[in-house]
């Protein structure tokens, strides 16, 4: 007795081990590597004896599956609503570092005051602005003229369309050549603002979450009429943005002649470093230089983080709950099939083609739900646009990036519930004892 | 209550089933709980109750732009005005930027409009006297290893010191307590005095961040707010005034909609808990017909039948609820002493259990109807014929 005790807790260890194994190789797998997996499956299905054996059998158990709809849906619908929390959450965090990260390059970089982590902590006087703009590293146009832009970032508060309540959006105060220092951003209706006029240009992130952006309408900066005469589309962080020149911006929110940030062209991306050590030796100027790339990719870290983490915090739990509904369904699933089980060993057929039969379809259902639930947030959520709060206290746009990445560490999540779901039932359909499967009703 | 050894025997009949389902019911309200508890901290921040007889009034254009400082006489003067404040954000970054917590410049009668920070008067008039104190946030005291006596250096990122450089240093002369445990939260902040600052700063001197007003009579806030905001009207620097709460509110709603978000996860988890233990429950109640049908041989009635069922169902997922929630307040209690009361989670307690509690019936009920009147319509003689 003590010893089947004892040899019932090793199987057990056993198949948990291998189960952990099995998660760790799939978490790690890449796609070639479960194609490799699945076309060796289909080979050893097709070759070898115990291979059509196990097909066979996983035949039978698929052919069954219409009789009971109710239970092996409970294992889809709760694989899927894992795959979907996940994979609209991870699209929800890579969408946002994919918008901040695409504003920087490394061929451009950023100059602030010593100490300010964002622009609209910066403070950055006029002489320091020219002196950045000037040194050898930065790239100039055929004319001579360094490509740089002096820009101040200033905030307003406006109406949102989705609640009505007032929100921050970003002014940004740009120098005349703000267009070559970022050939990203492209007028897509009206016309760029004129210089030393109070014009605006919207992102077409901001025109699509505030209320009364559209070009011909008016807005009251500051107590100055200001009038959107242009739309602007960049697909990063900038459309976020209302853009103007920084010399009225600076007059409207009296500034002075200082700015809060100076962004300027390198001749190269190996050129910051020049450009880094130019700056710091030159005793006139207290300042901090990044890469542009950089100061965005330092702003979406925490968030991103944070979702990521609340994401698998959450789908996890999810899983855990997944993983039950599939054991209960496979356990229920192999009771009333112990009879055919039974018979199927007693005419000869060994344990392998039963445990196959059983983790086969598992997985199976579970790769119908994780598609299922992948294919449901890439519907909904696939450029679905939101915004938050960005580190110069104003909103940020961004869209939902549901990639293939994305959908393929949701589908890995389905293998992984289904595999633990079905192993332990079907283990159990091997271990049941042929003459009491037999005699069961 | 007689028939709960009935109930409670059934339920325990497939003792596997049952508990893999009581996991799944567990899991569920764990994920309830902890979202629930993220979800009360942002609403908490918006609705303090202790902020209803205060206002505060920021600049019109944005709460990041600065107000003369000469505004403080003439909203003083304001009929219905008790007392007025006034605050910088400081922004320094204690260490590593990692390290987050407010630190603000504050007037030497800011601490007298929040009476619900408990601060010693030996502790109170030692912040009054030192040019360079602080006072600090019991928790965030803790977090550091502060004590009194210990100077503080903070790194500027807004405002360097006119002499040069963005280093700050402050002698902690006070730690203060938020009255209500509920608001620990708010025990993570820094406050030093605006003197100090204000000569020290290069730039922005003479301007303050925002006022905070005290309202003689609650009824008067509106009114006091339209005063304010009219002594500047179509001056250059426009005002903004509301109540503290309206002020919290607007600024969480500004990260999203946390309810949104948290309402469709839950919405989620909850679909796939109704059909996984309704599943359970028809199958339980299939497994048993003959049982039932001998139930009402002996002469239960079709309504106890029915009851019975259902009364199984909601014990079903209230026991797994309750273990649920139970390990939901286990896990923010453990999350609230590793990080710090600062993160945005609420201890899970009367108002979370009370929500948890009614879904829970409310999904045991739904979850047991059908089998339920699937018991009580059957007939005996079909049922124990096995038909």
């Amino acid at each position: 007795m003590a010893g089947s005790r004892l040899r019932r807790l090793g199987s057990l260890l056993g198949s948990l081990i291998a189960a952990g194994v099995a998660i760790a190789l799939l978490a790690l797998a890449s796609w070639w590597l479960l194609l490799a997996a699945v076309l060796l499956l289909a080979l050893w299905t097709l070759v070898t004896r115990i291979g059509r054996q196990a097909w066979s059998v996983t035949e039978v158990g698929l052919a069954t599956i219409p009789q009971r709809l109710g239970a092996c849906s409970v294992v889809v619908v709760g694989i899927a609503g894992v795959v979907a929390v996940l994979v609209a959450l991870l699209a929800m965090a890579g969408g946002f570092e994919a918008t901040l990260k695409q504003s920087g390059s490394d061929d451009t970089a950023i100059v602030m005051r010593a100490g300010a982590q964002t622009e609209i902590n910066s403070v950055l006087d006029h002489d320091s602005a020219g002196l950045a703009a000037q040194a050898p590293q930065v790239l100039r146009t055929a004319q001579g003229q360094p490509i740089a832009s002096p820009e101040l970032v200033v905030v307003a508060a406006l109406p949102k369309k989705s609640n009505g309540l007032d929100a921050n959006v970003e002014i940004r105060g740009v120098g005349e050549r703000a267009w070559s220092l970022r050939p990203d951003v492209r007028i897509i209706a009206g016309r760029r603002f004129g210089p030393g006029l109070r014009e605006l240009i919207v992102g077409n992130g901001a025109r699509g979450q505030f209320v009364g952006l559209d070009p011909g309408s008016t807005l009251k900066l500051n107590g100055q009429i200001w009038t959107v005469v242009g739309a602007f589309e960049s697909g990063d962080a900038h459309d976020s943005e209302l853009w103007a020149d920084t010399d009225v911006v600076a007059a409207t929110y009296r500034r002075g002649s200082s700015t809060a940030s100076v962004t300027v062209r390198l001749t190269g991306a190996d050129a910051f470093d020049a450009y880094k050590a130019a700056l710091a030796s030159d005793p006139r100027l207290t300042v901090d230089v990044k890469t542009t790339r950089a100061y965005y990719t330092d702003q979406s870290a925490a968030l991103a983080k944070l979702i990521r983490v609340l994401g698998i915090t959450v789908a996890a739990i999810m899983a855990i709950g997944a993983v039950f509904g599939a054991l209960n369904t496979m356990y229920a699933a192999v009771a009333t099939r112990s009879r055919e089980i039974a018979t199927l060993r007693a005419i000869g057929f060994r344990a392998v083609p039963v445990i196959v039969s059983v983790l086969l379809e598992t997985m199976l259902l579970a790769l119908l739900g994780g598609l299922l639930g992948a294919a449901l947030t890439w519907l909904v959520f696939n450029h679905y646009t939101v915004s938050t709060l960005g580190s110069n206290f104003t909103q940020v746009v961004f869209a939902f990036q549901v990639s293939a990445a994305v959908l393929w560490t949701g589908l890995k999540w389905a293998l992984a519930i289904g595999l633990i779901g079905g192993l332990f039932p079907a283990l159990r359909a091997a271990r049941l004892p042929v003459t009491a499967g037999l005699r069961e009703l | 209550m007689k028939y709960l050894q009935l109930i409670w025997t059934a339920m325990f009949r497939r003792k596997t089933r049952t508990i893999f389902t009581l996991l799944s019911v567990l899991a569920a309200f764990l994920l309830f709980g902890l979202l629930d508890s993220v979800r009360s901290a942002f609403a908490n921040a918006a609705s303090s109750v202790a902020g209803v007889d205060r206002l505060v009034t920021v600049s019109r254009i944005s709460f990041t732009l600065p107000l003369p400082k000469s505004l403080l006489p003439r909203i003083q003067a304001l009929p219905g005005v008790a007392q007025v404040t006034y605050a910088n954000w400081f922004g320094g970054v204690y260490q590593d930027p990692k390290n987050f917590f407010a630190n603000e410049a504050v007037a030497d009668n800011f601490l007298d409009l929040y009476p619900e920070w408990l601060l010693s008067a030996a502790e109170r008039t030692a912040f009054r006297n030192t040019r360079t104190g602080a006072v600090v946030g019991e928790s965030l005291a803790e977090k550091y290893h502060w004590k009194l006596g210990d100077k503080i250096p903070l790194q500027a990122t807004i405002y360097p010191q006119k002499v040069g450089g963005n280093a700050w240093a402050f002698d902690l002369v006070g730690i203060y307590r938020a009255a209500d445990p509920k608001r620990k939260s708010q025990e993570n902040a820094l406050f030093f005095n605006w003197d100090y600052f204000d000569e020290a700063r290069a730039f922005g001197n003479g301007n303050v961040g925002w006022y905070v007003l005290k309202v003689s009579d609650r009824e008067l806030a509106q009114q006091v707010a339209q005063a304010v905001d009219a002594l500047s009207t179509n001056s250059d620097h426009e005002t903004k005034t509301q109540t503290e709460q309206a002020f919290n509110a607007a600024f969480v709603s500004q990260f999203g909609d946390i309810g949104l978000i948290v309402g469709a996860i839950m919405g989620a988890v909850f679909f796939t808990l109704i059909l996984l233990t309704g599943n359970t429950m028809a199958q339980a109640v299939r497994e048993r017909i003959p049982e039932l049908a001998v139930l009402k041989t002996i002469g239960f009635s079709n309504h106890s039948v029915l009851a019975l069922v259902l009364a199984e169902s909601v014990l079903l997922i209230v026991l797994g609820g309750a273990i649920g929630l139970a390990l939901a307040g286990v896990v923010v209690d453990a999350v609230r002493a590793a990080v710090g009361t600062g993160v945005p989670m609420t201890r899970v307690g009367g108002a979370i259990w009370l929500r948890g509690a009614g879904l829970m019936v409310l999904i045991g009920l739904i979850v047991g109807a059908l089998p339920a009147r699937r018991g009580m319509r059957l007939r005996i003689v079909d049922a124990l014929a096995g038909r």
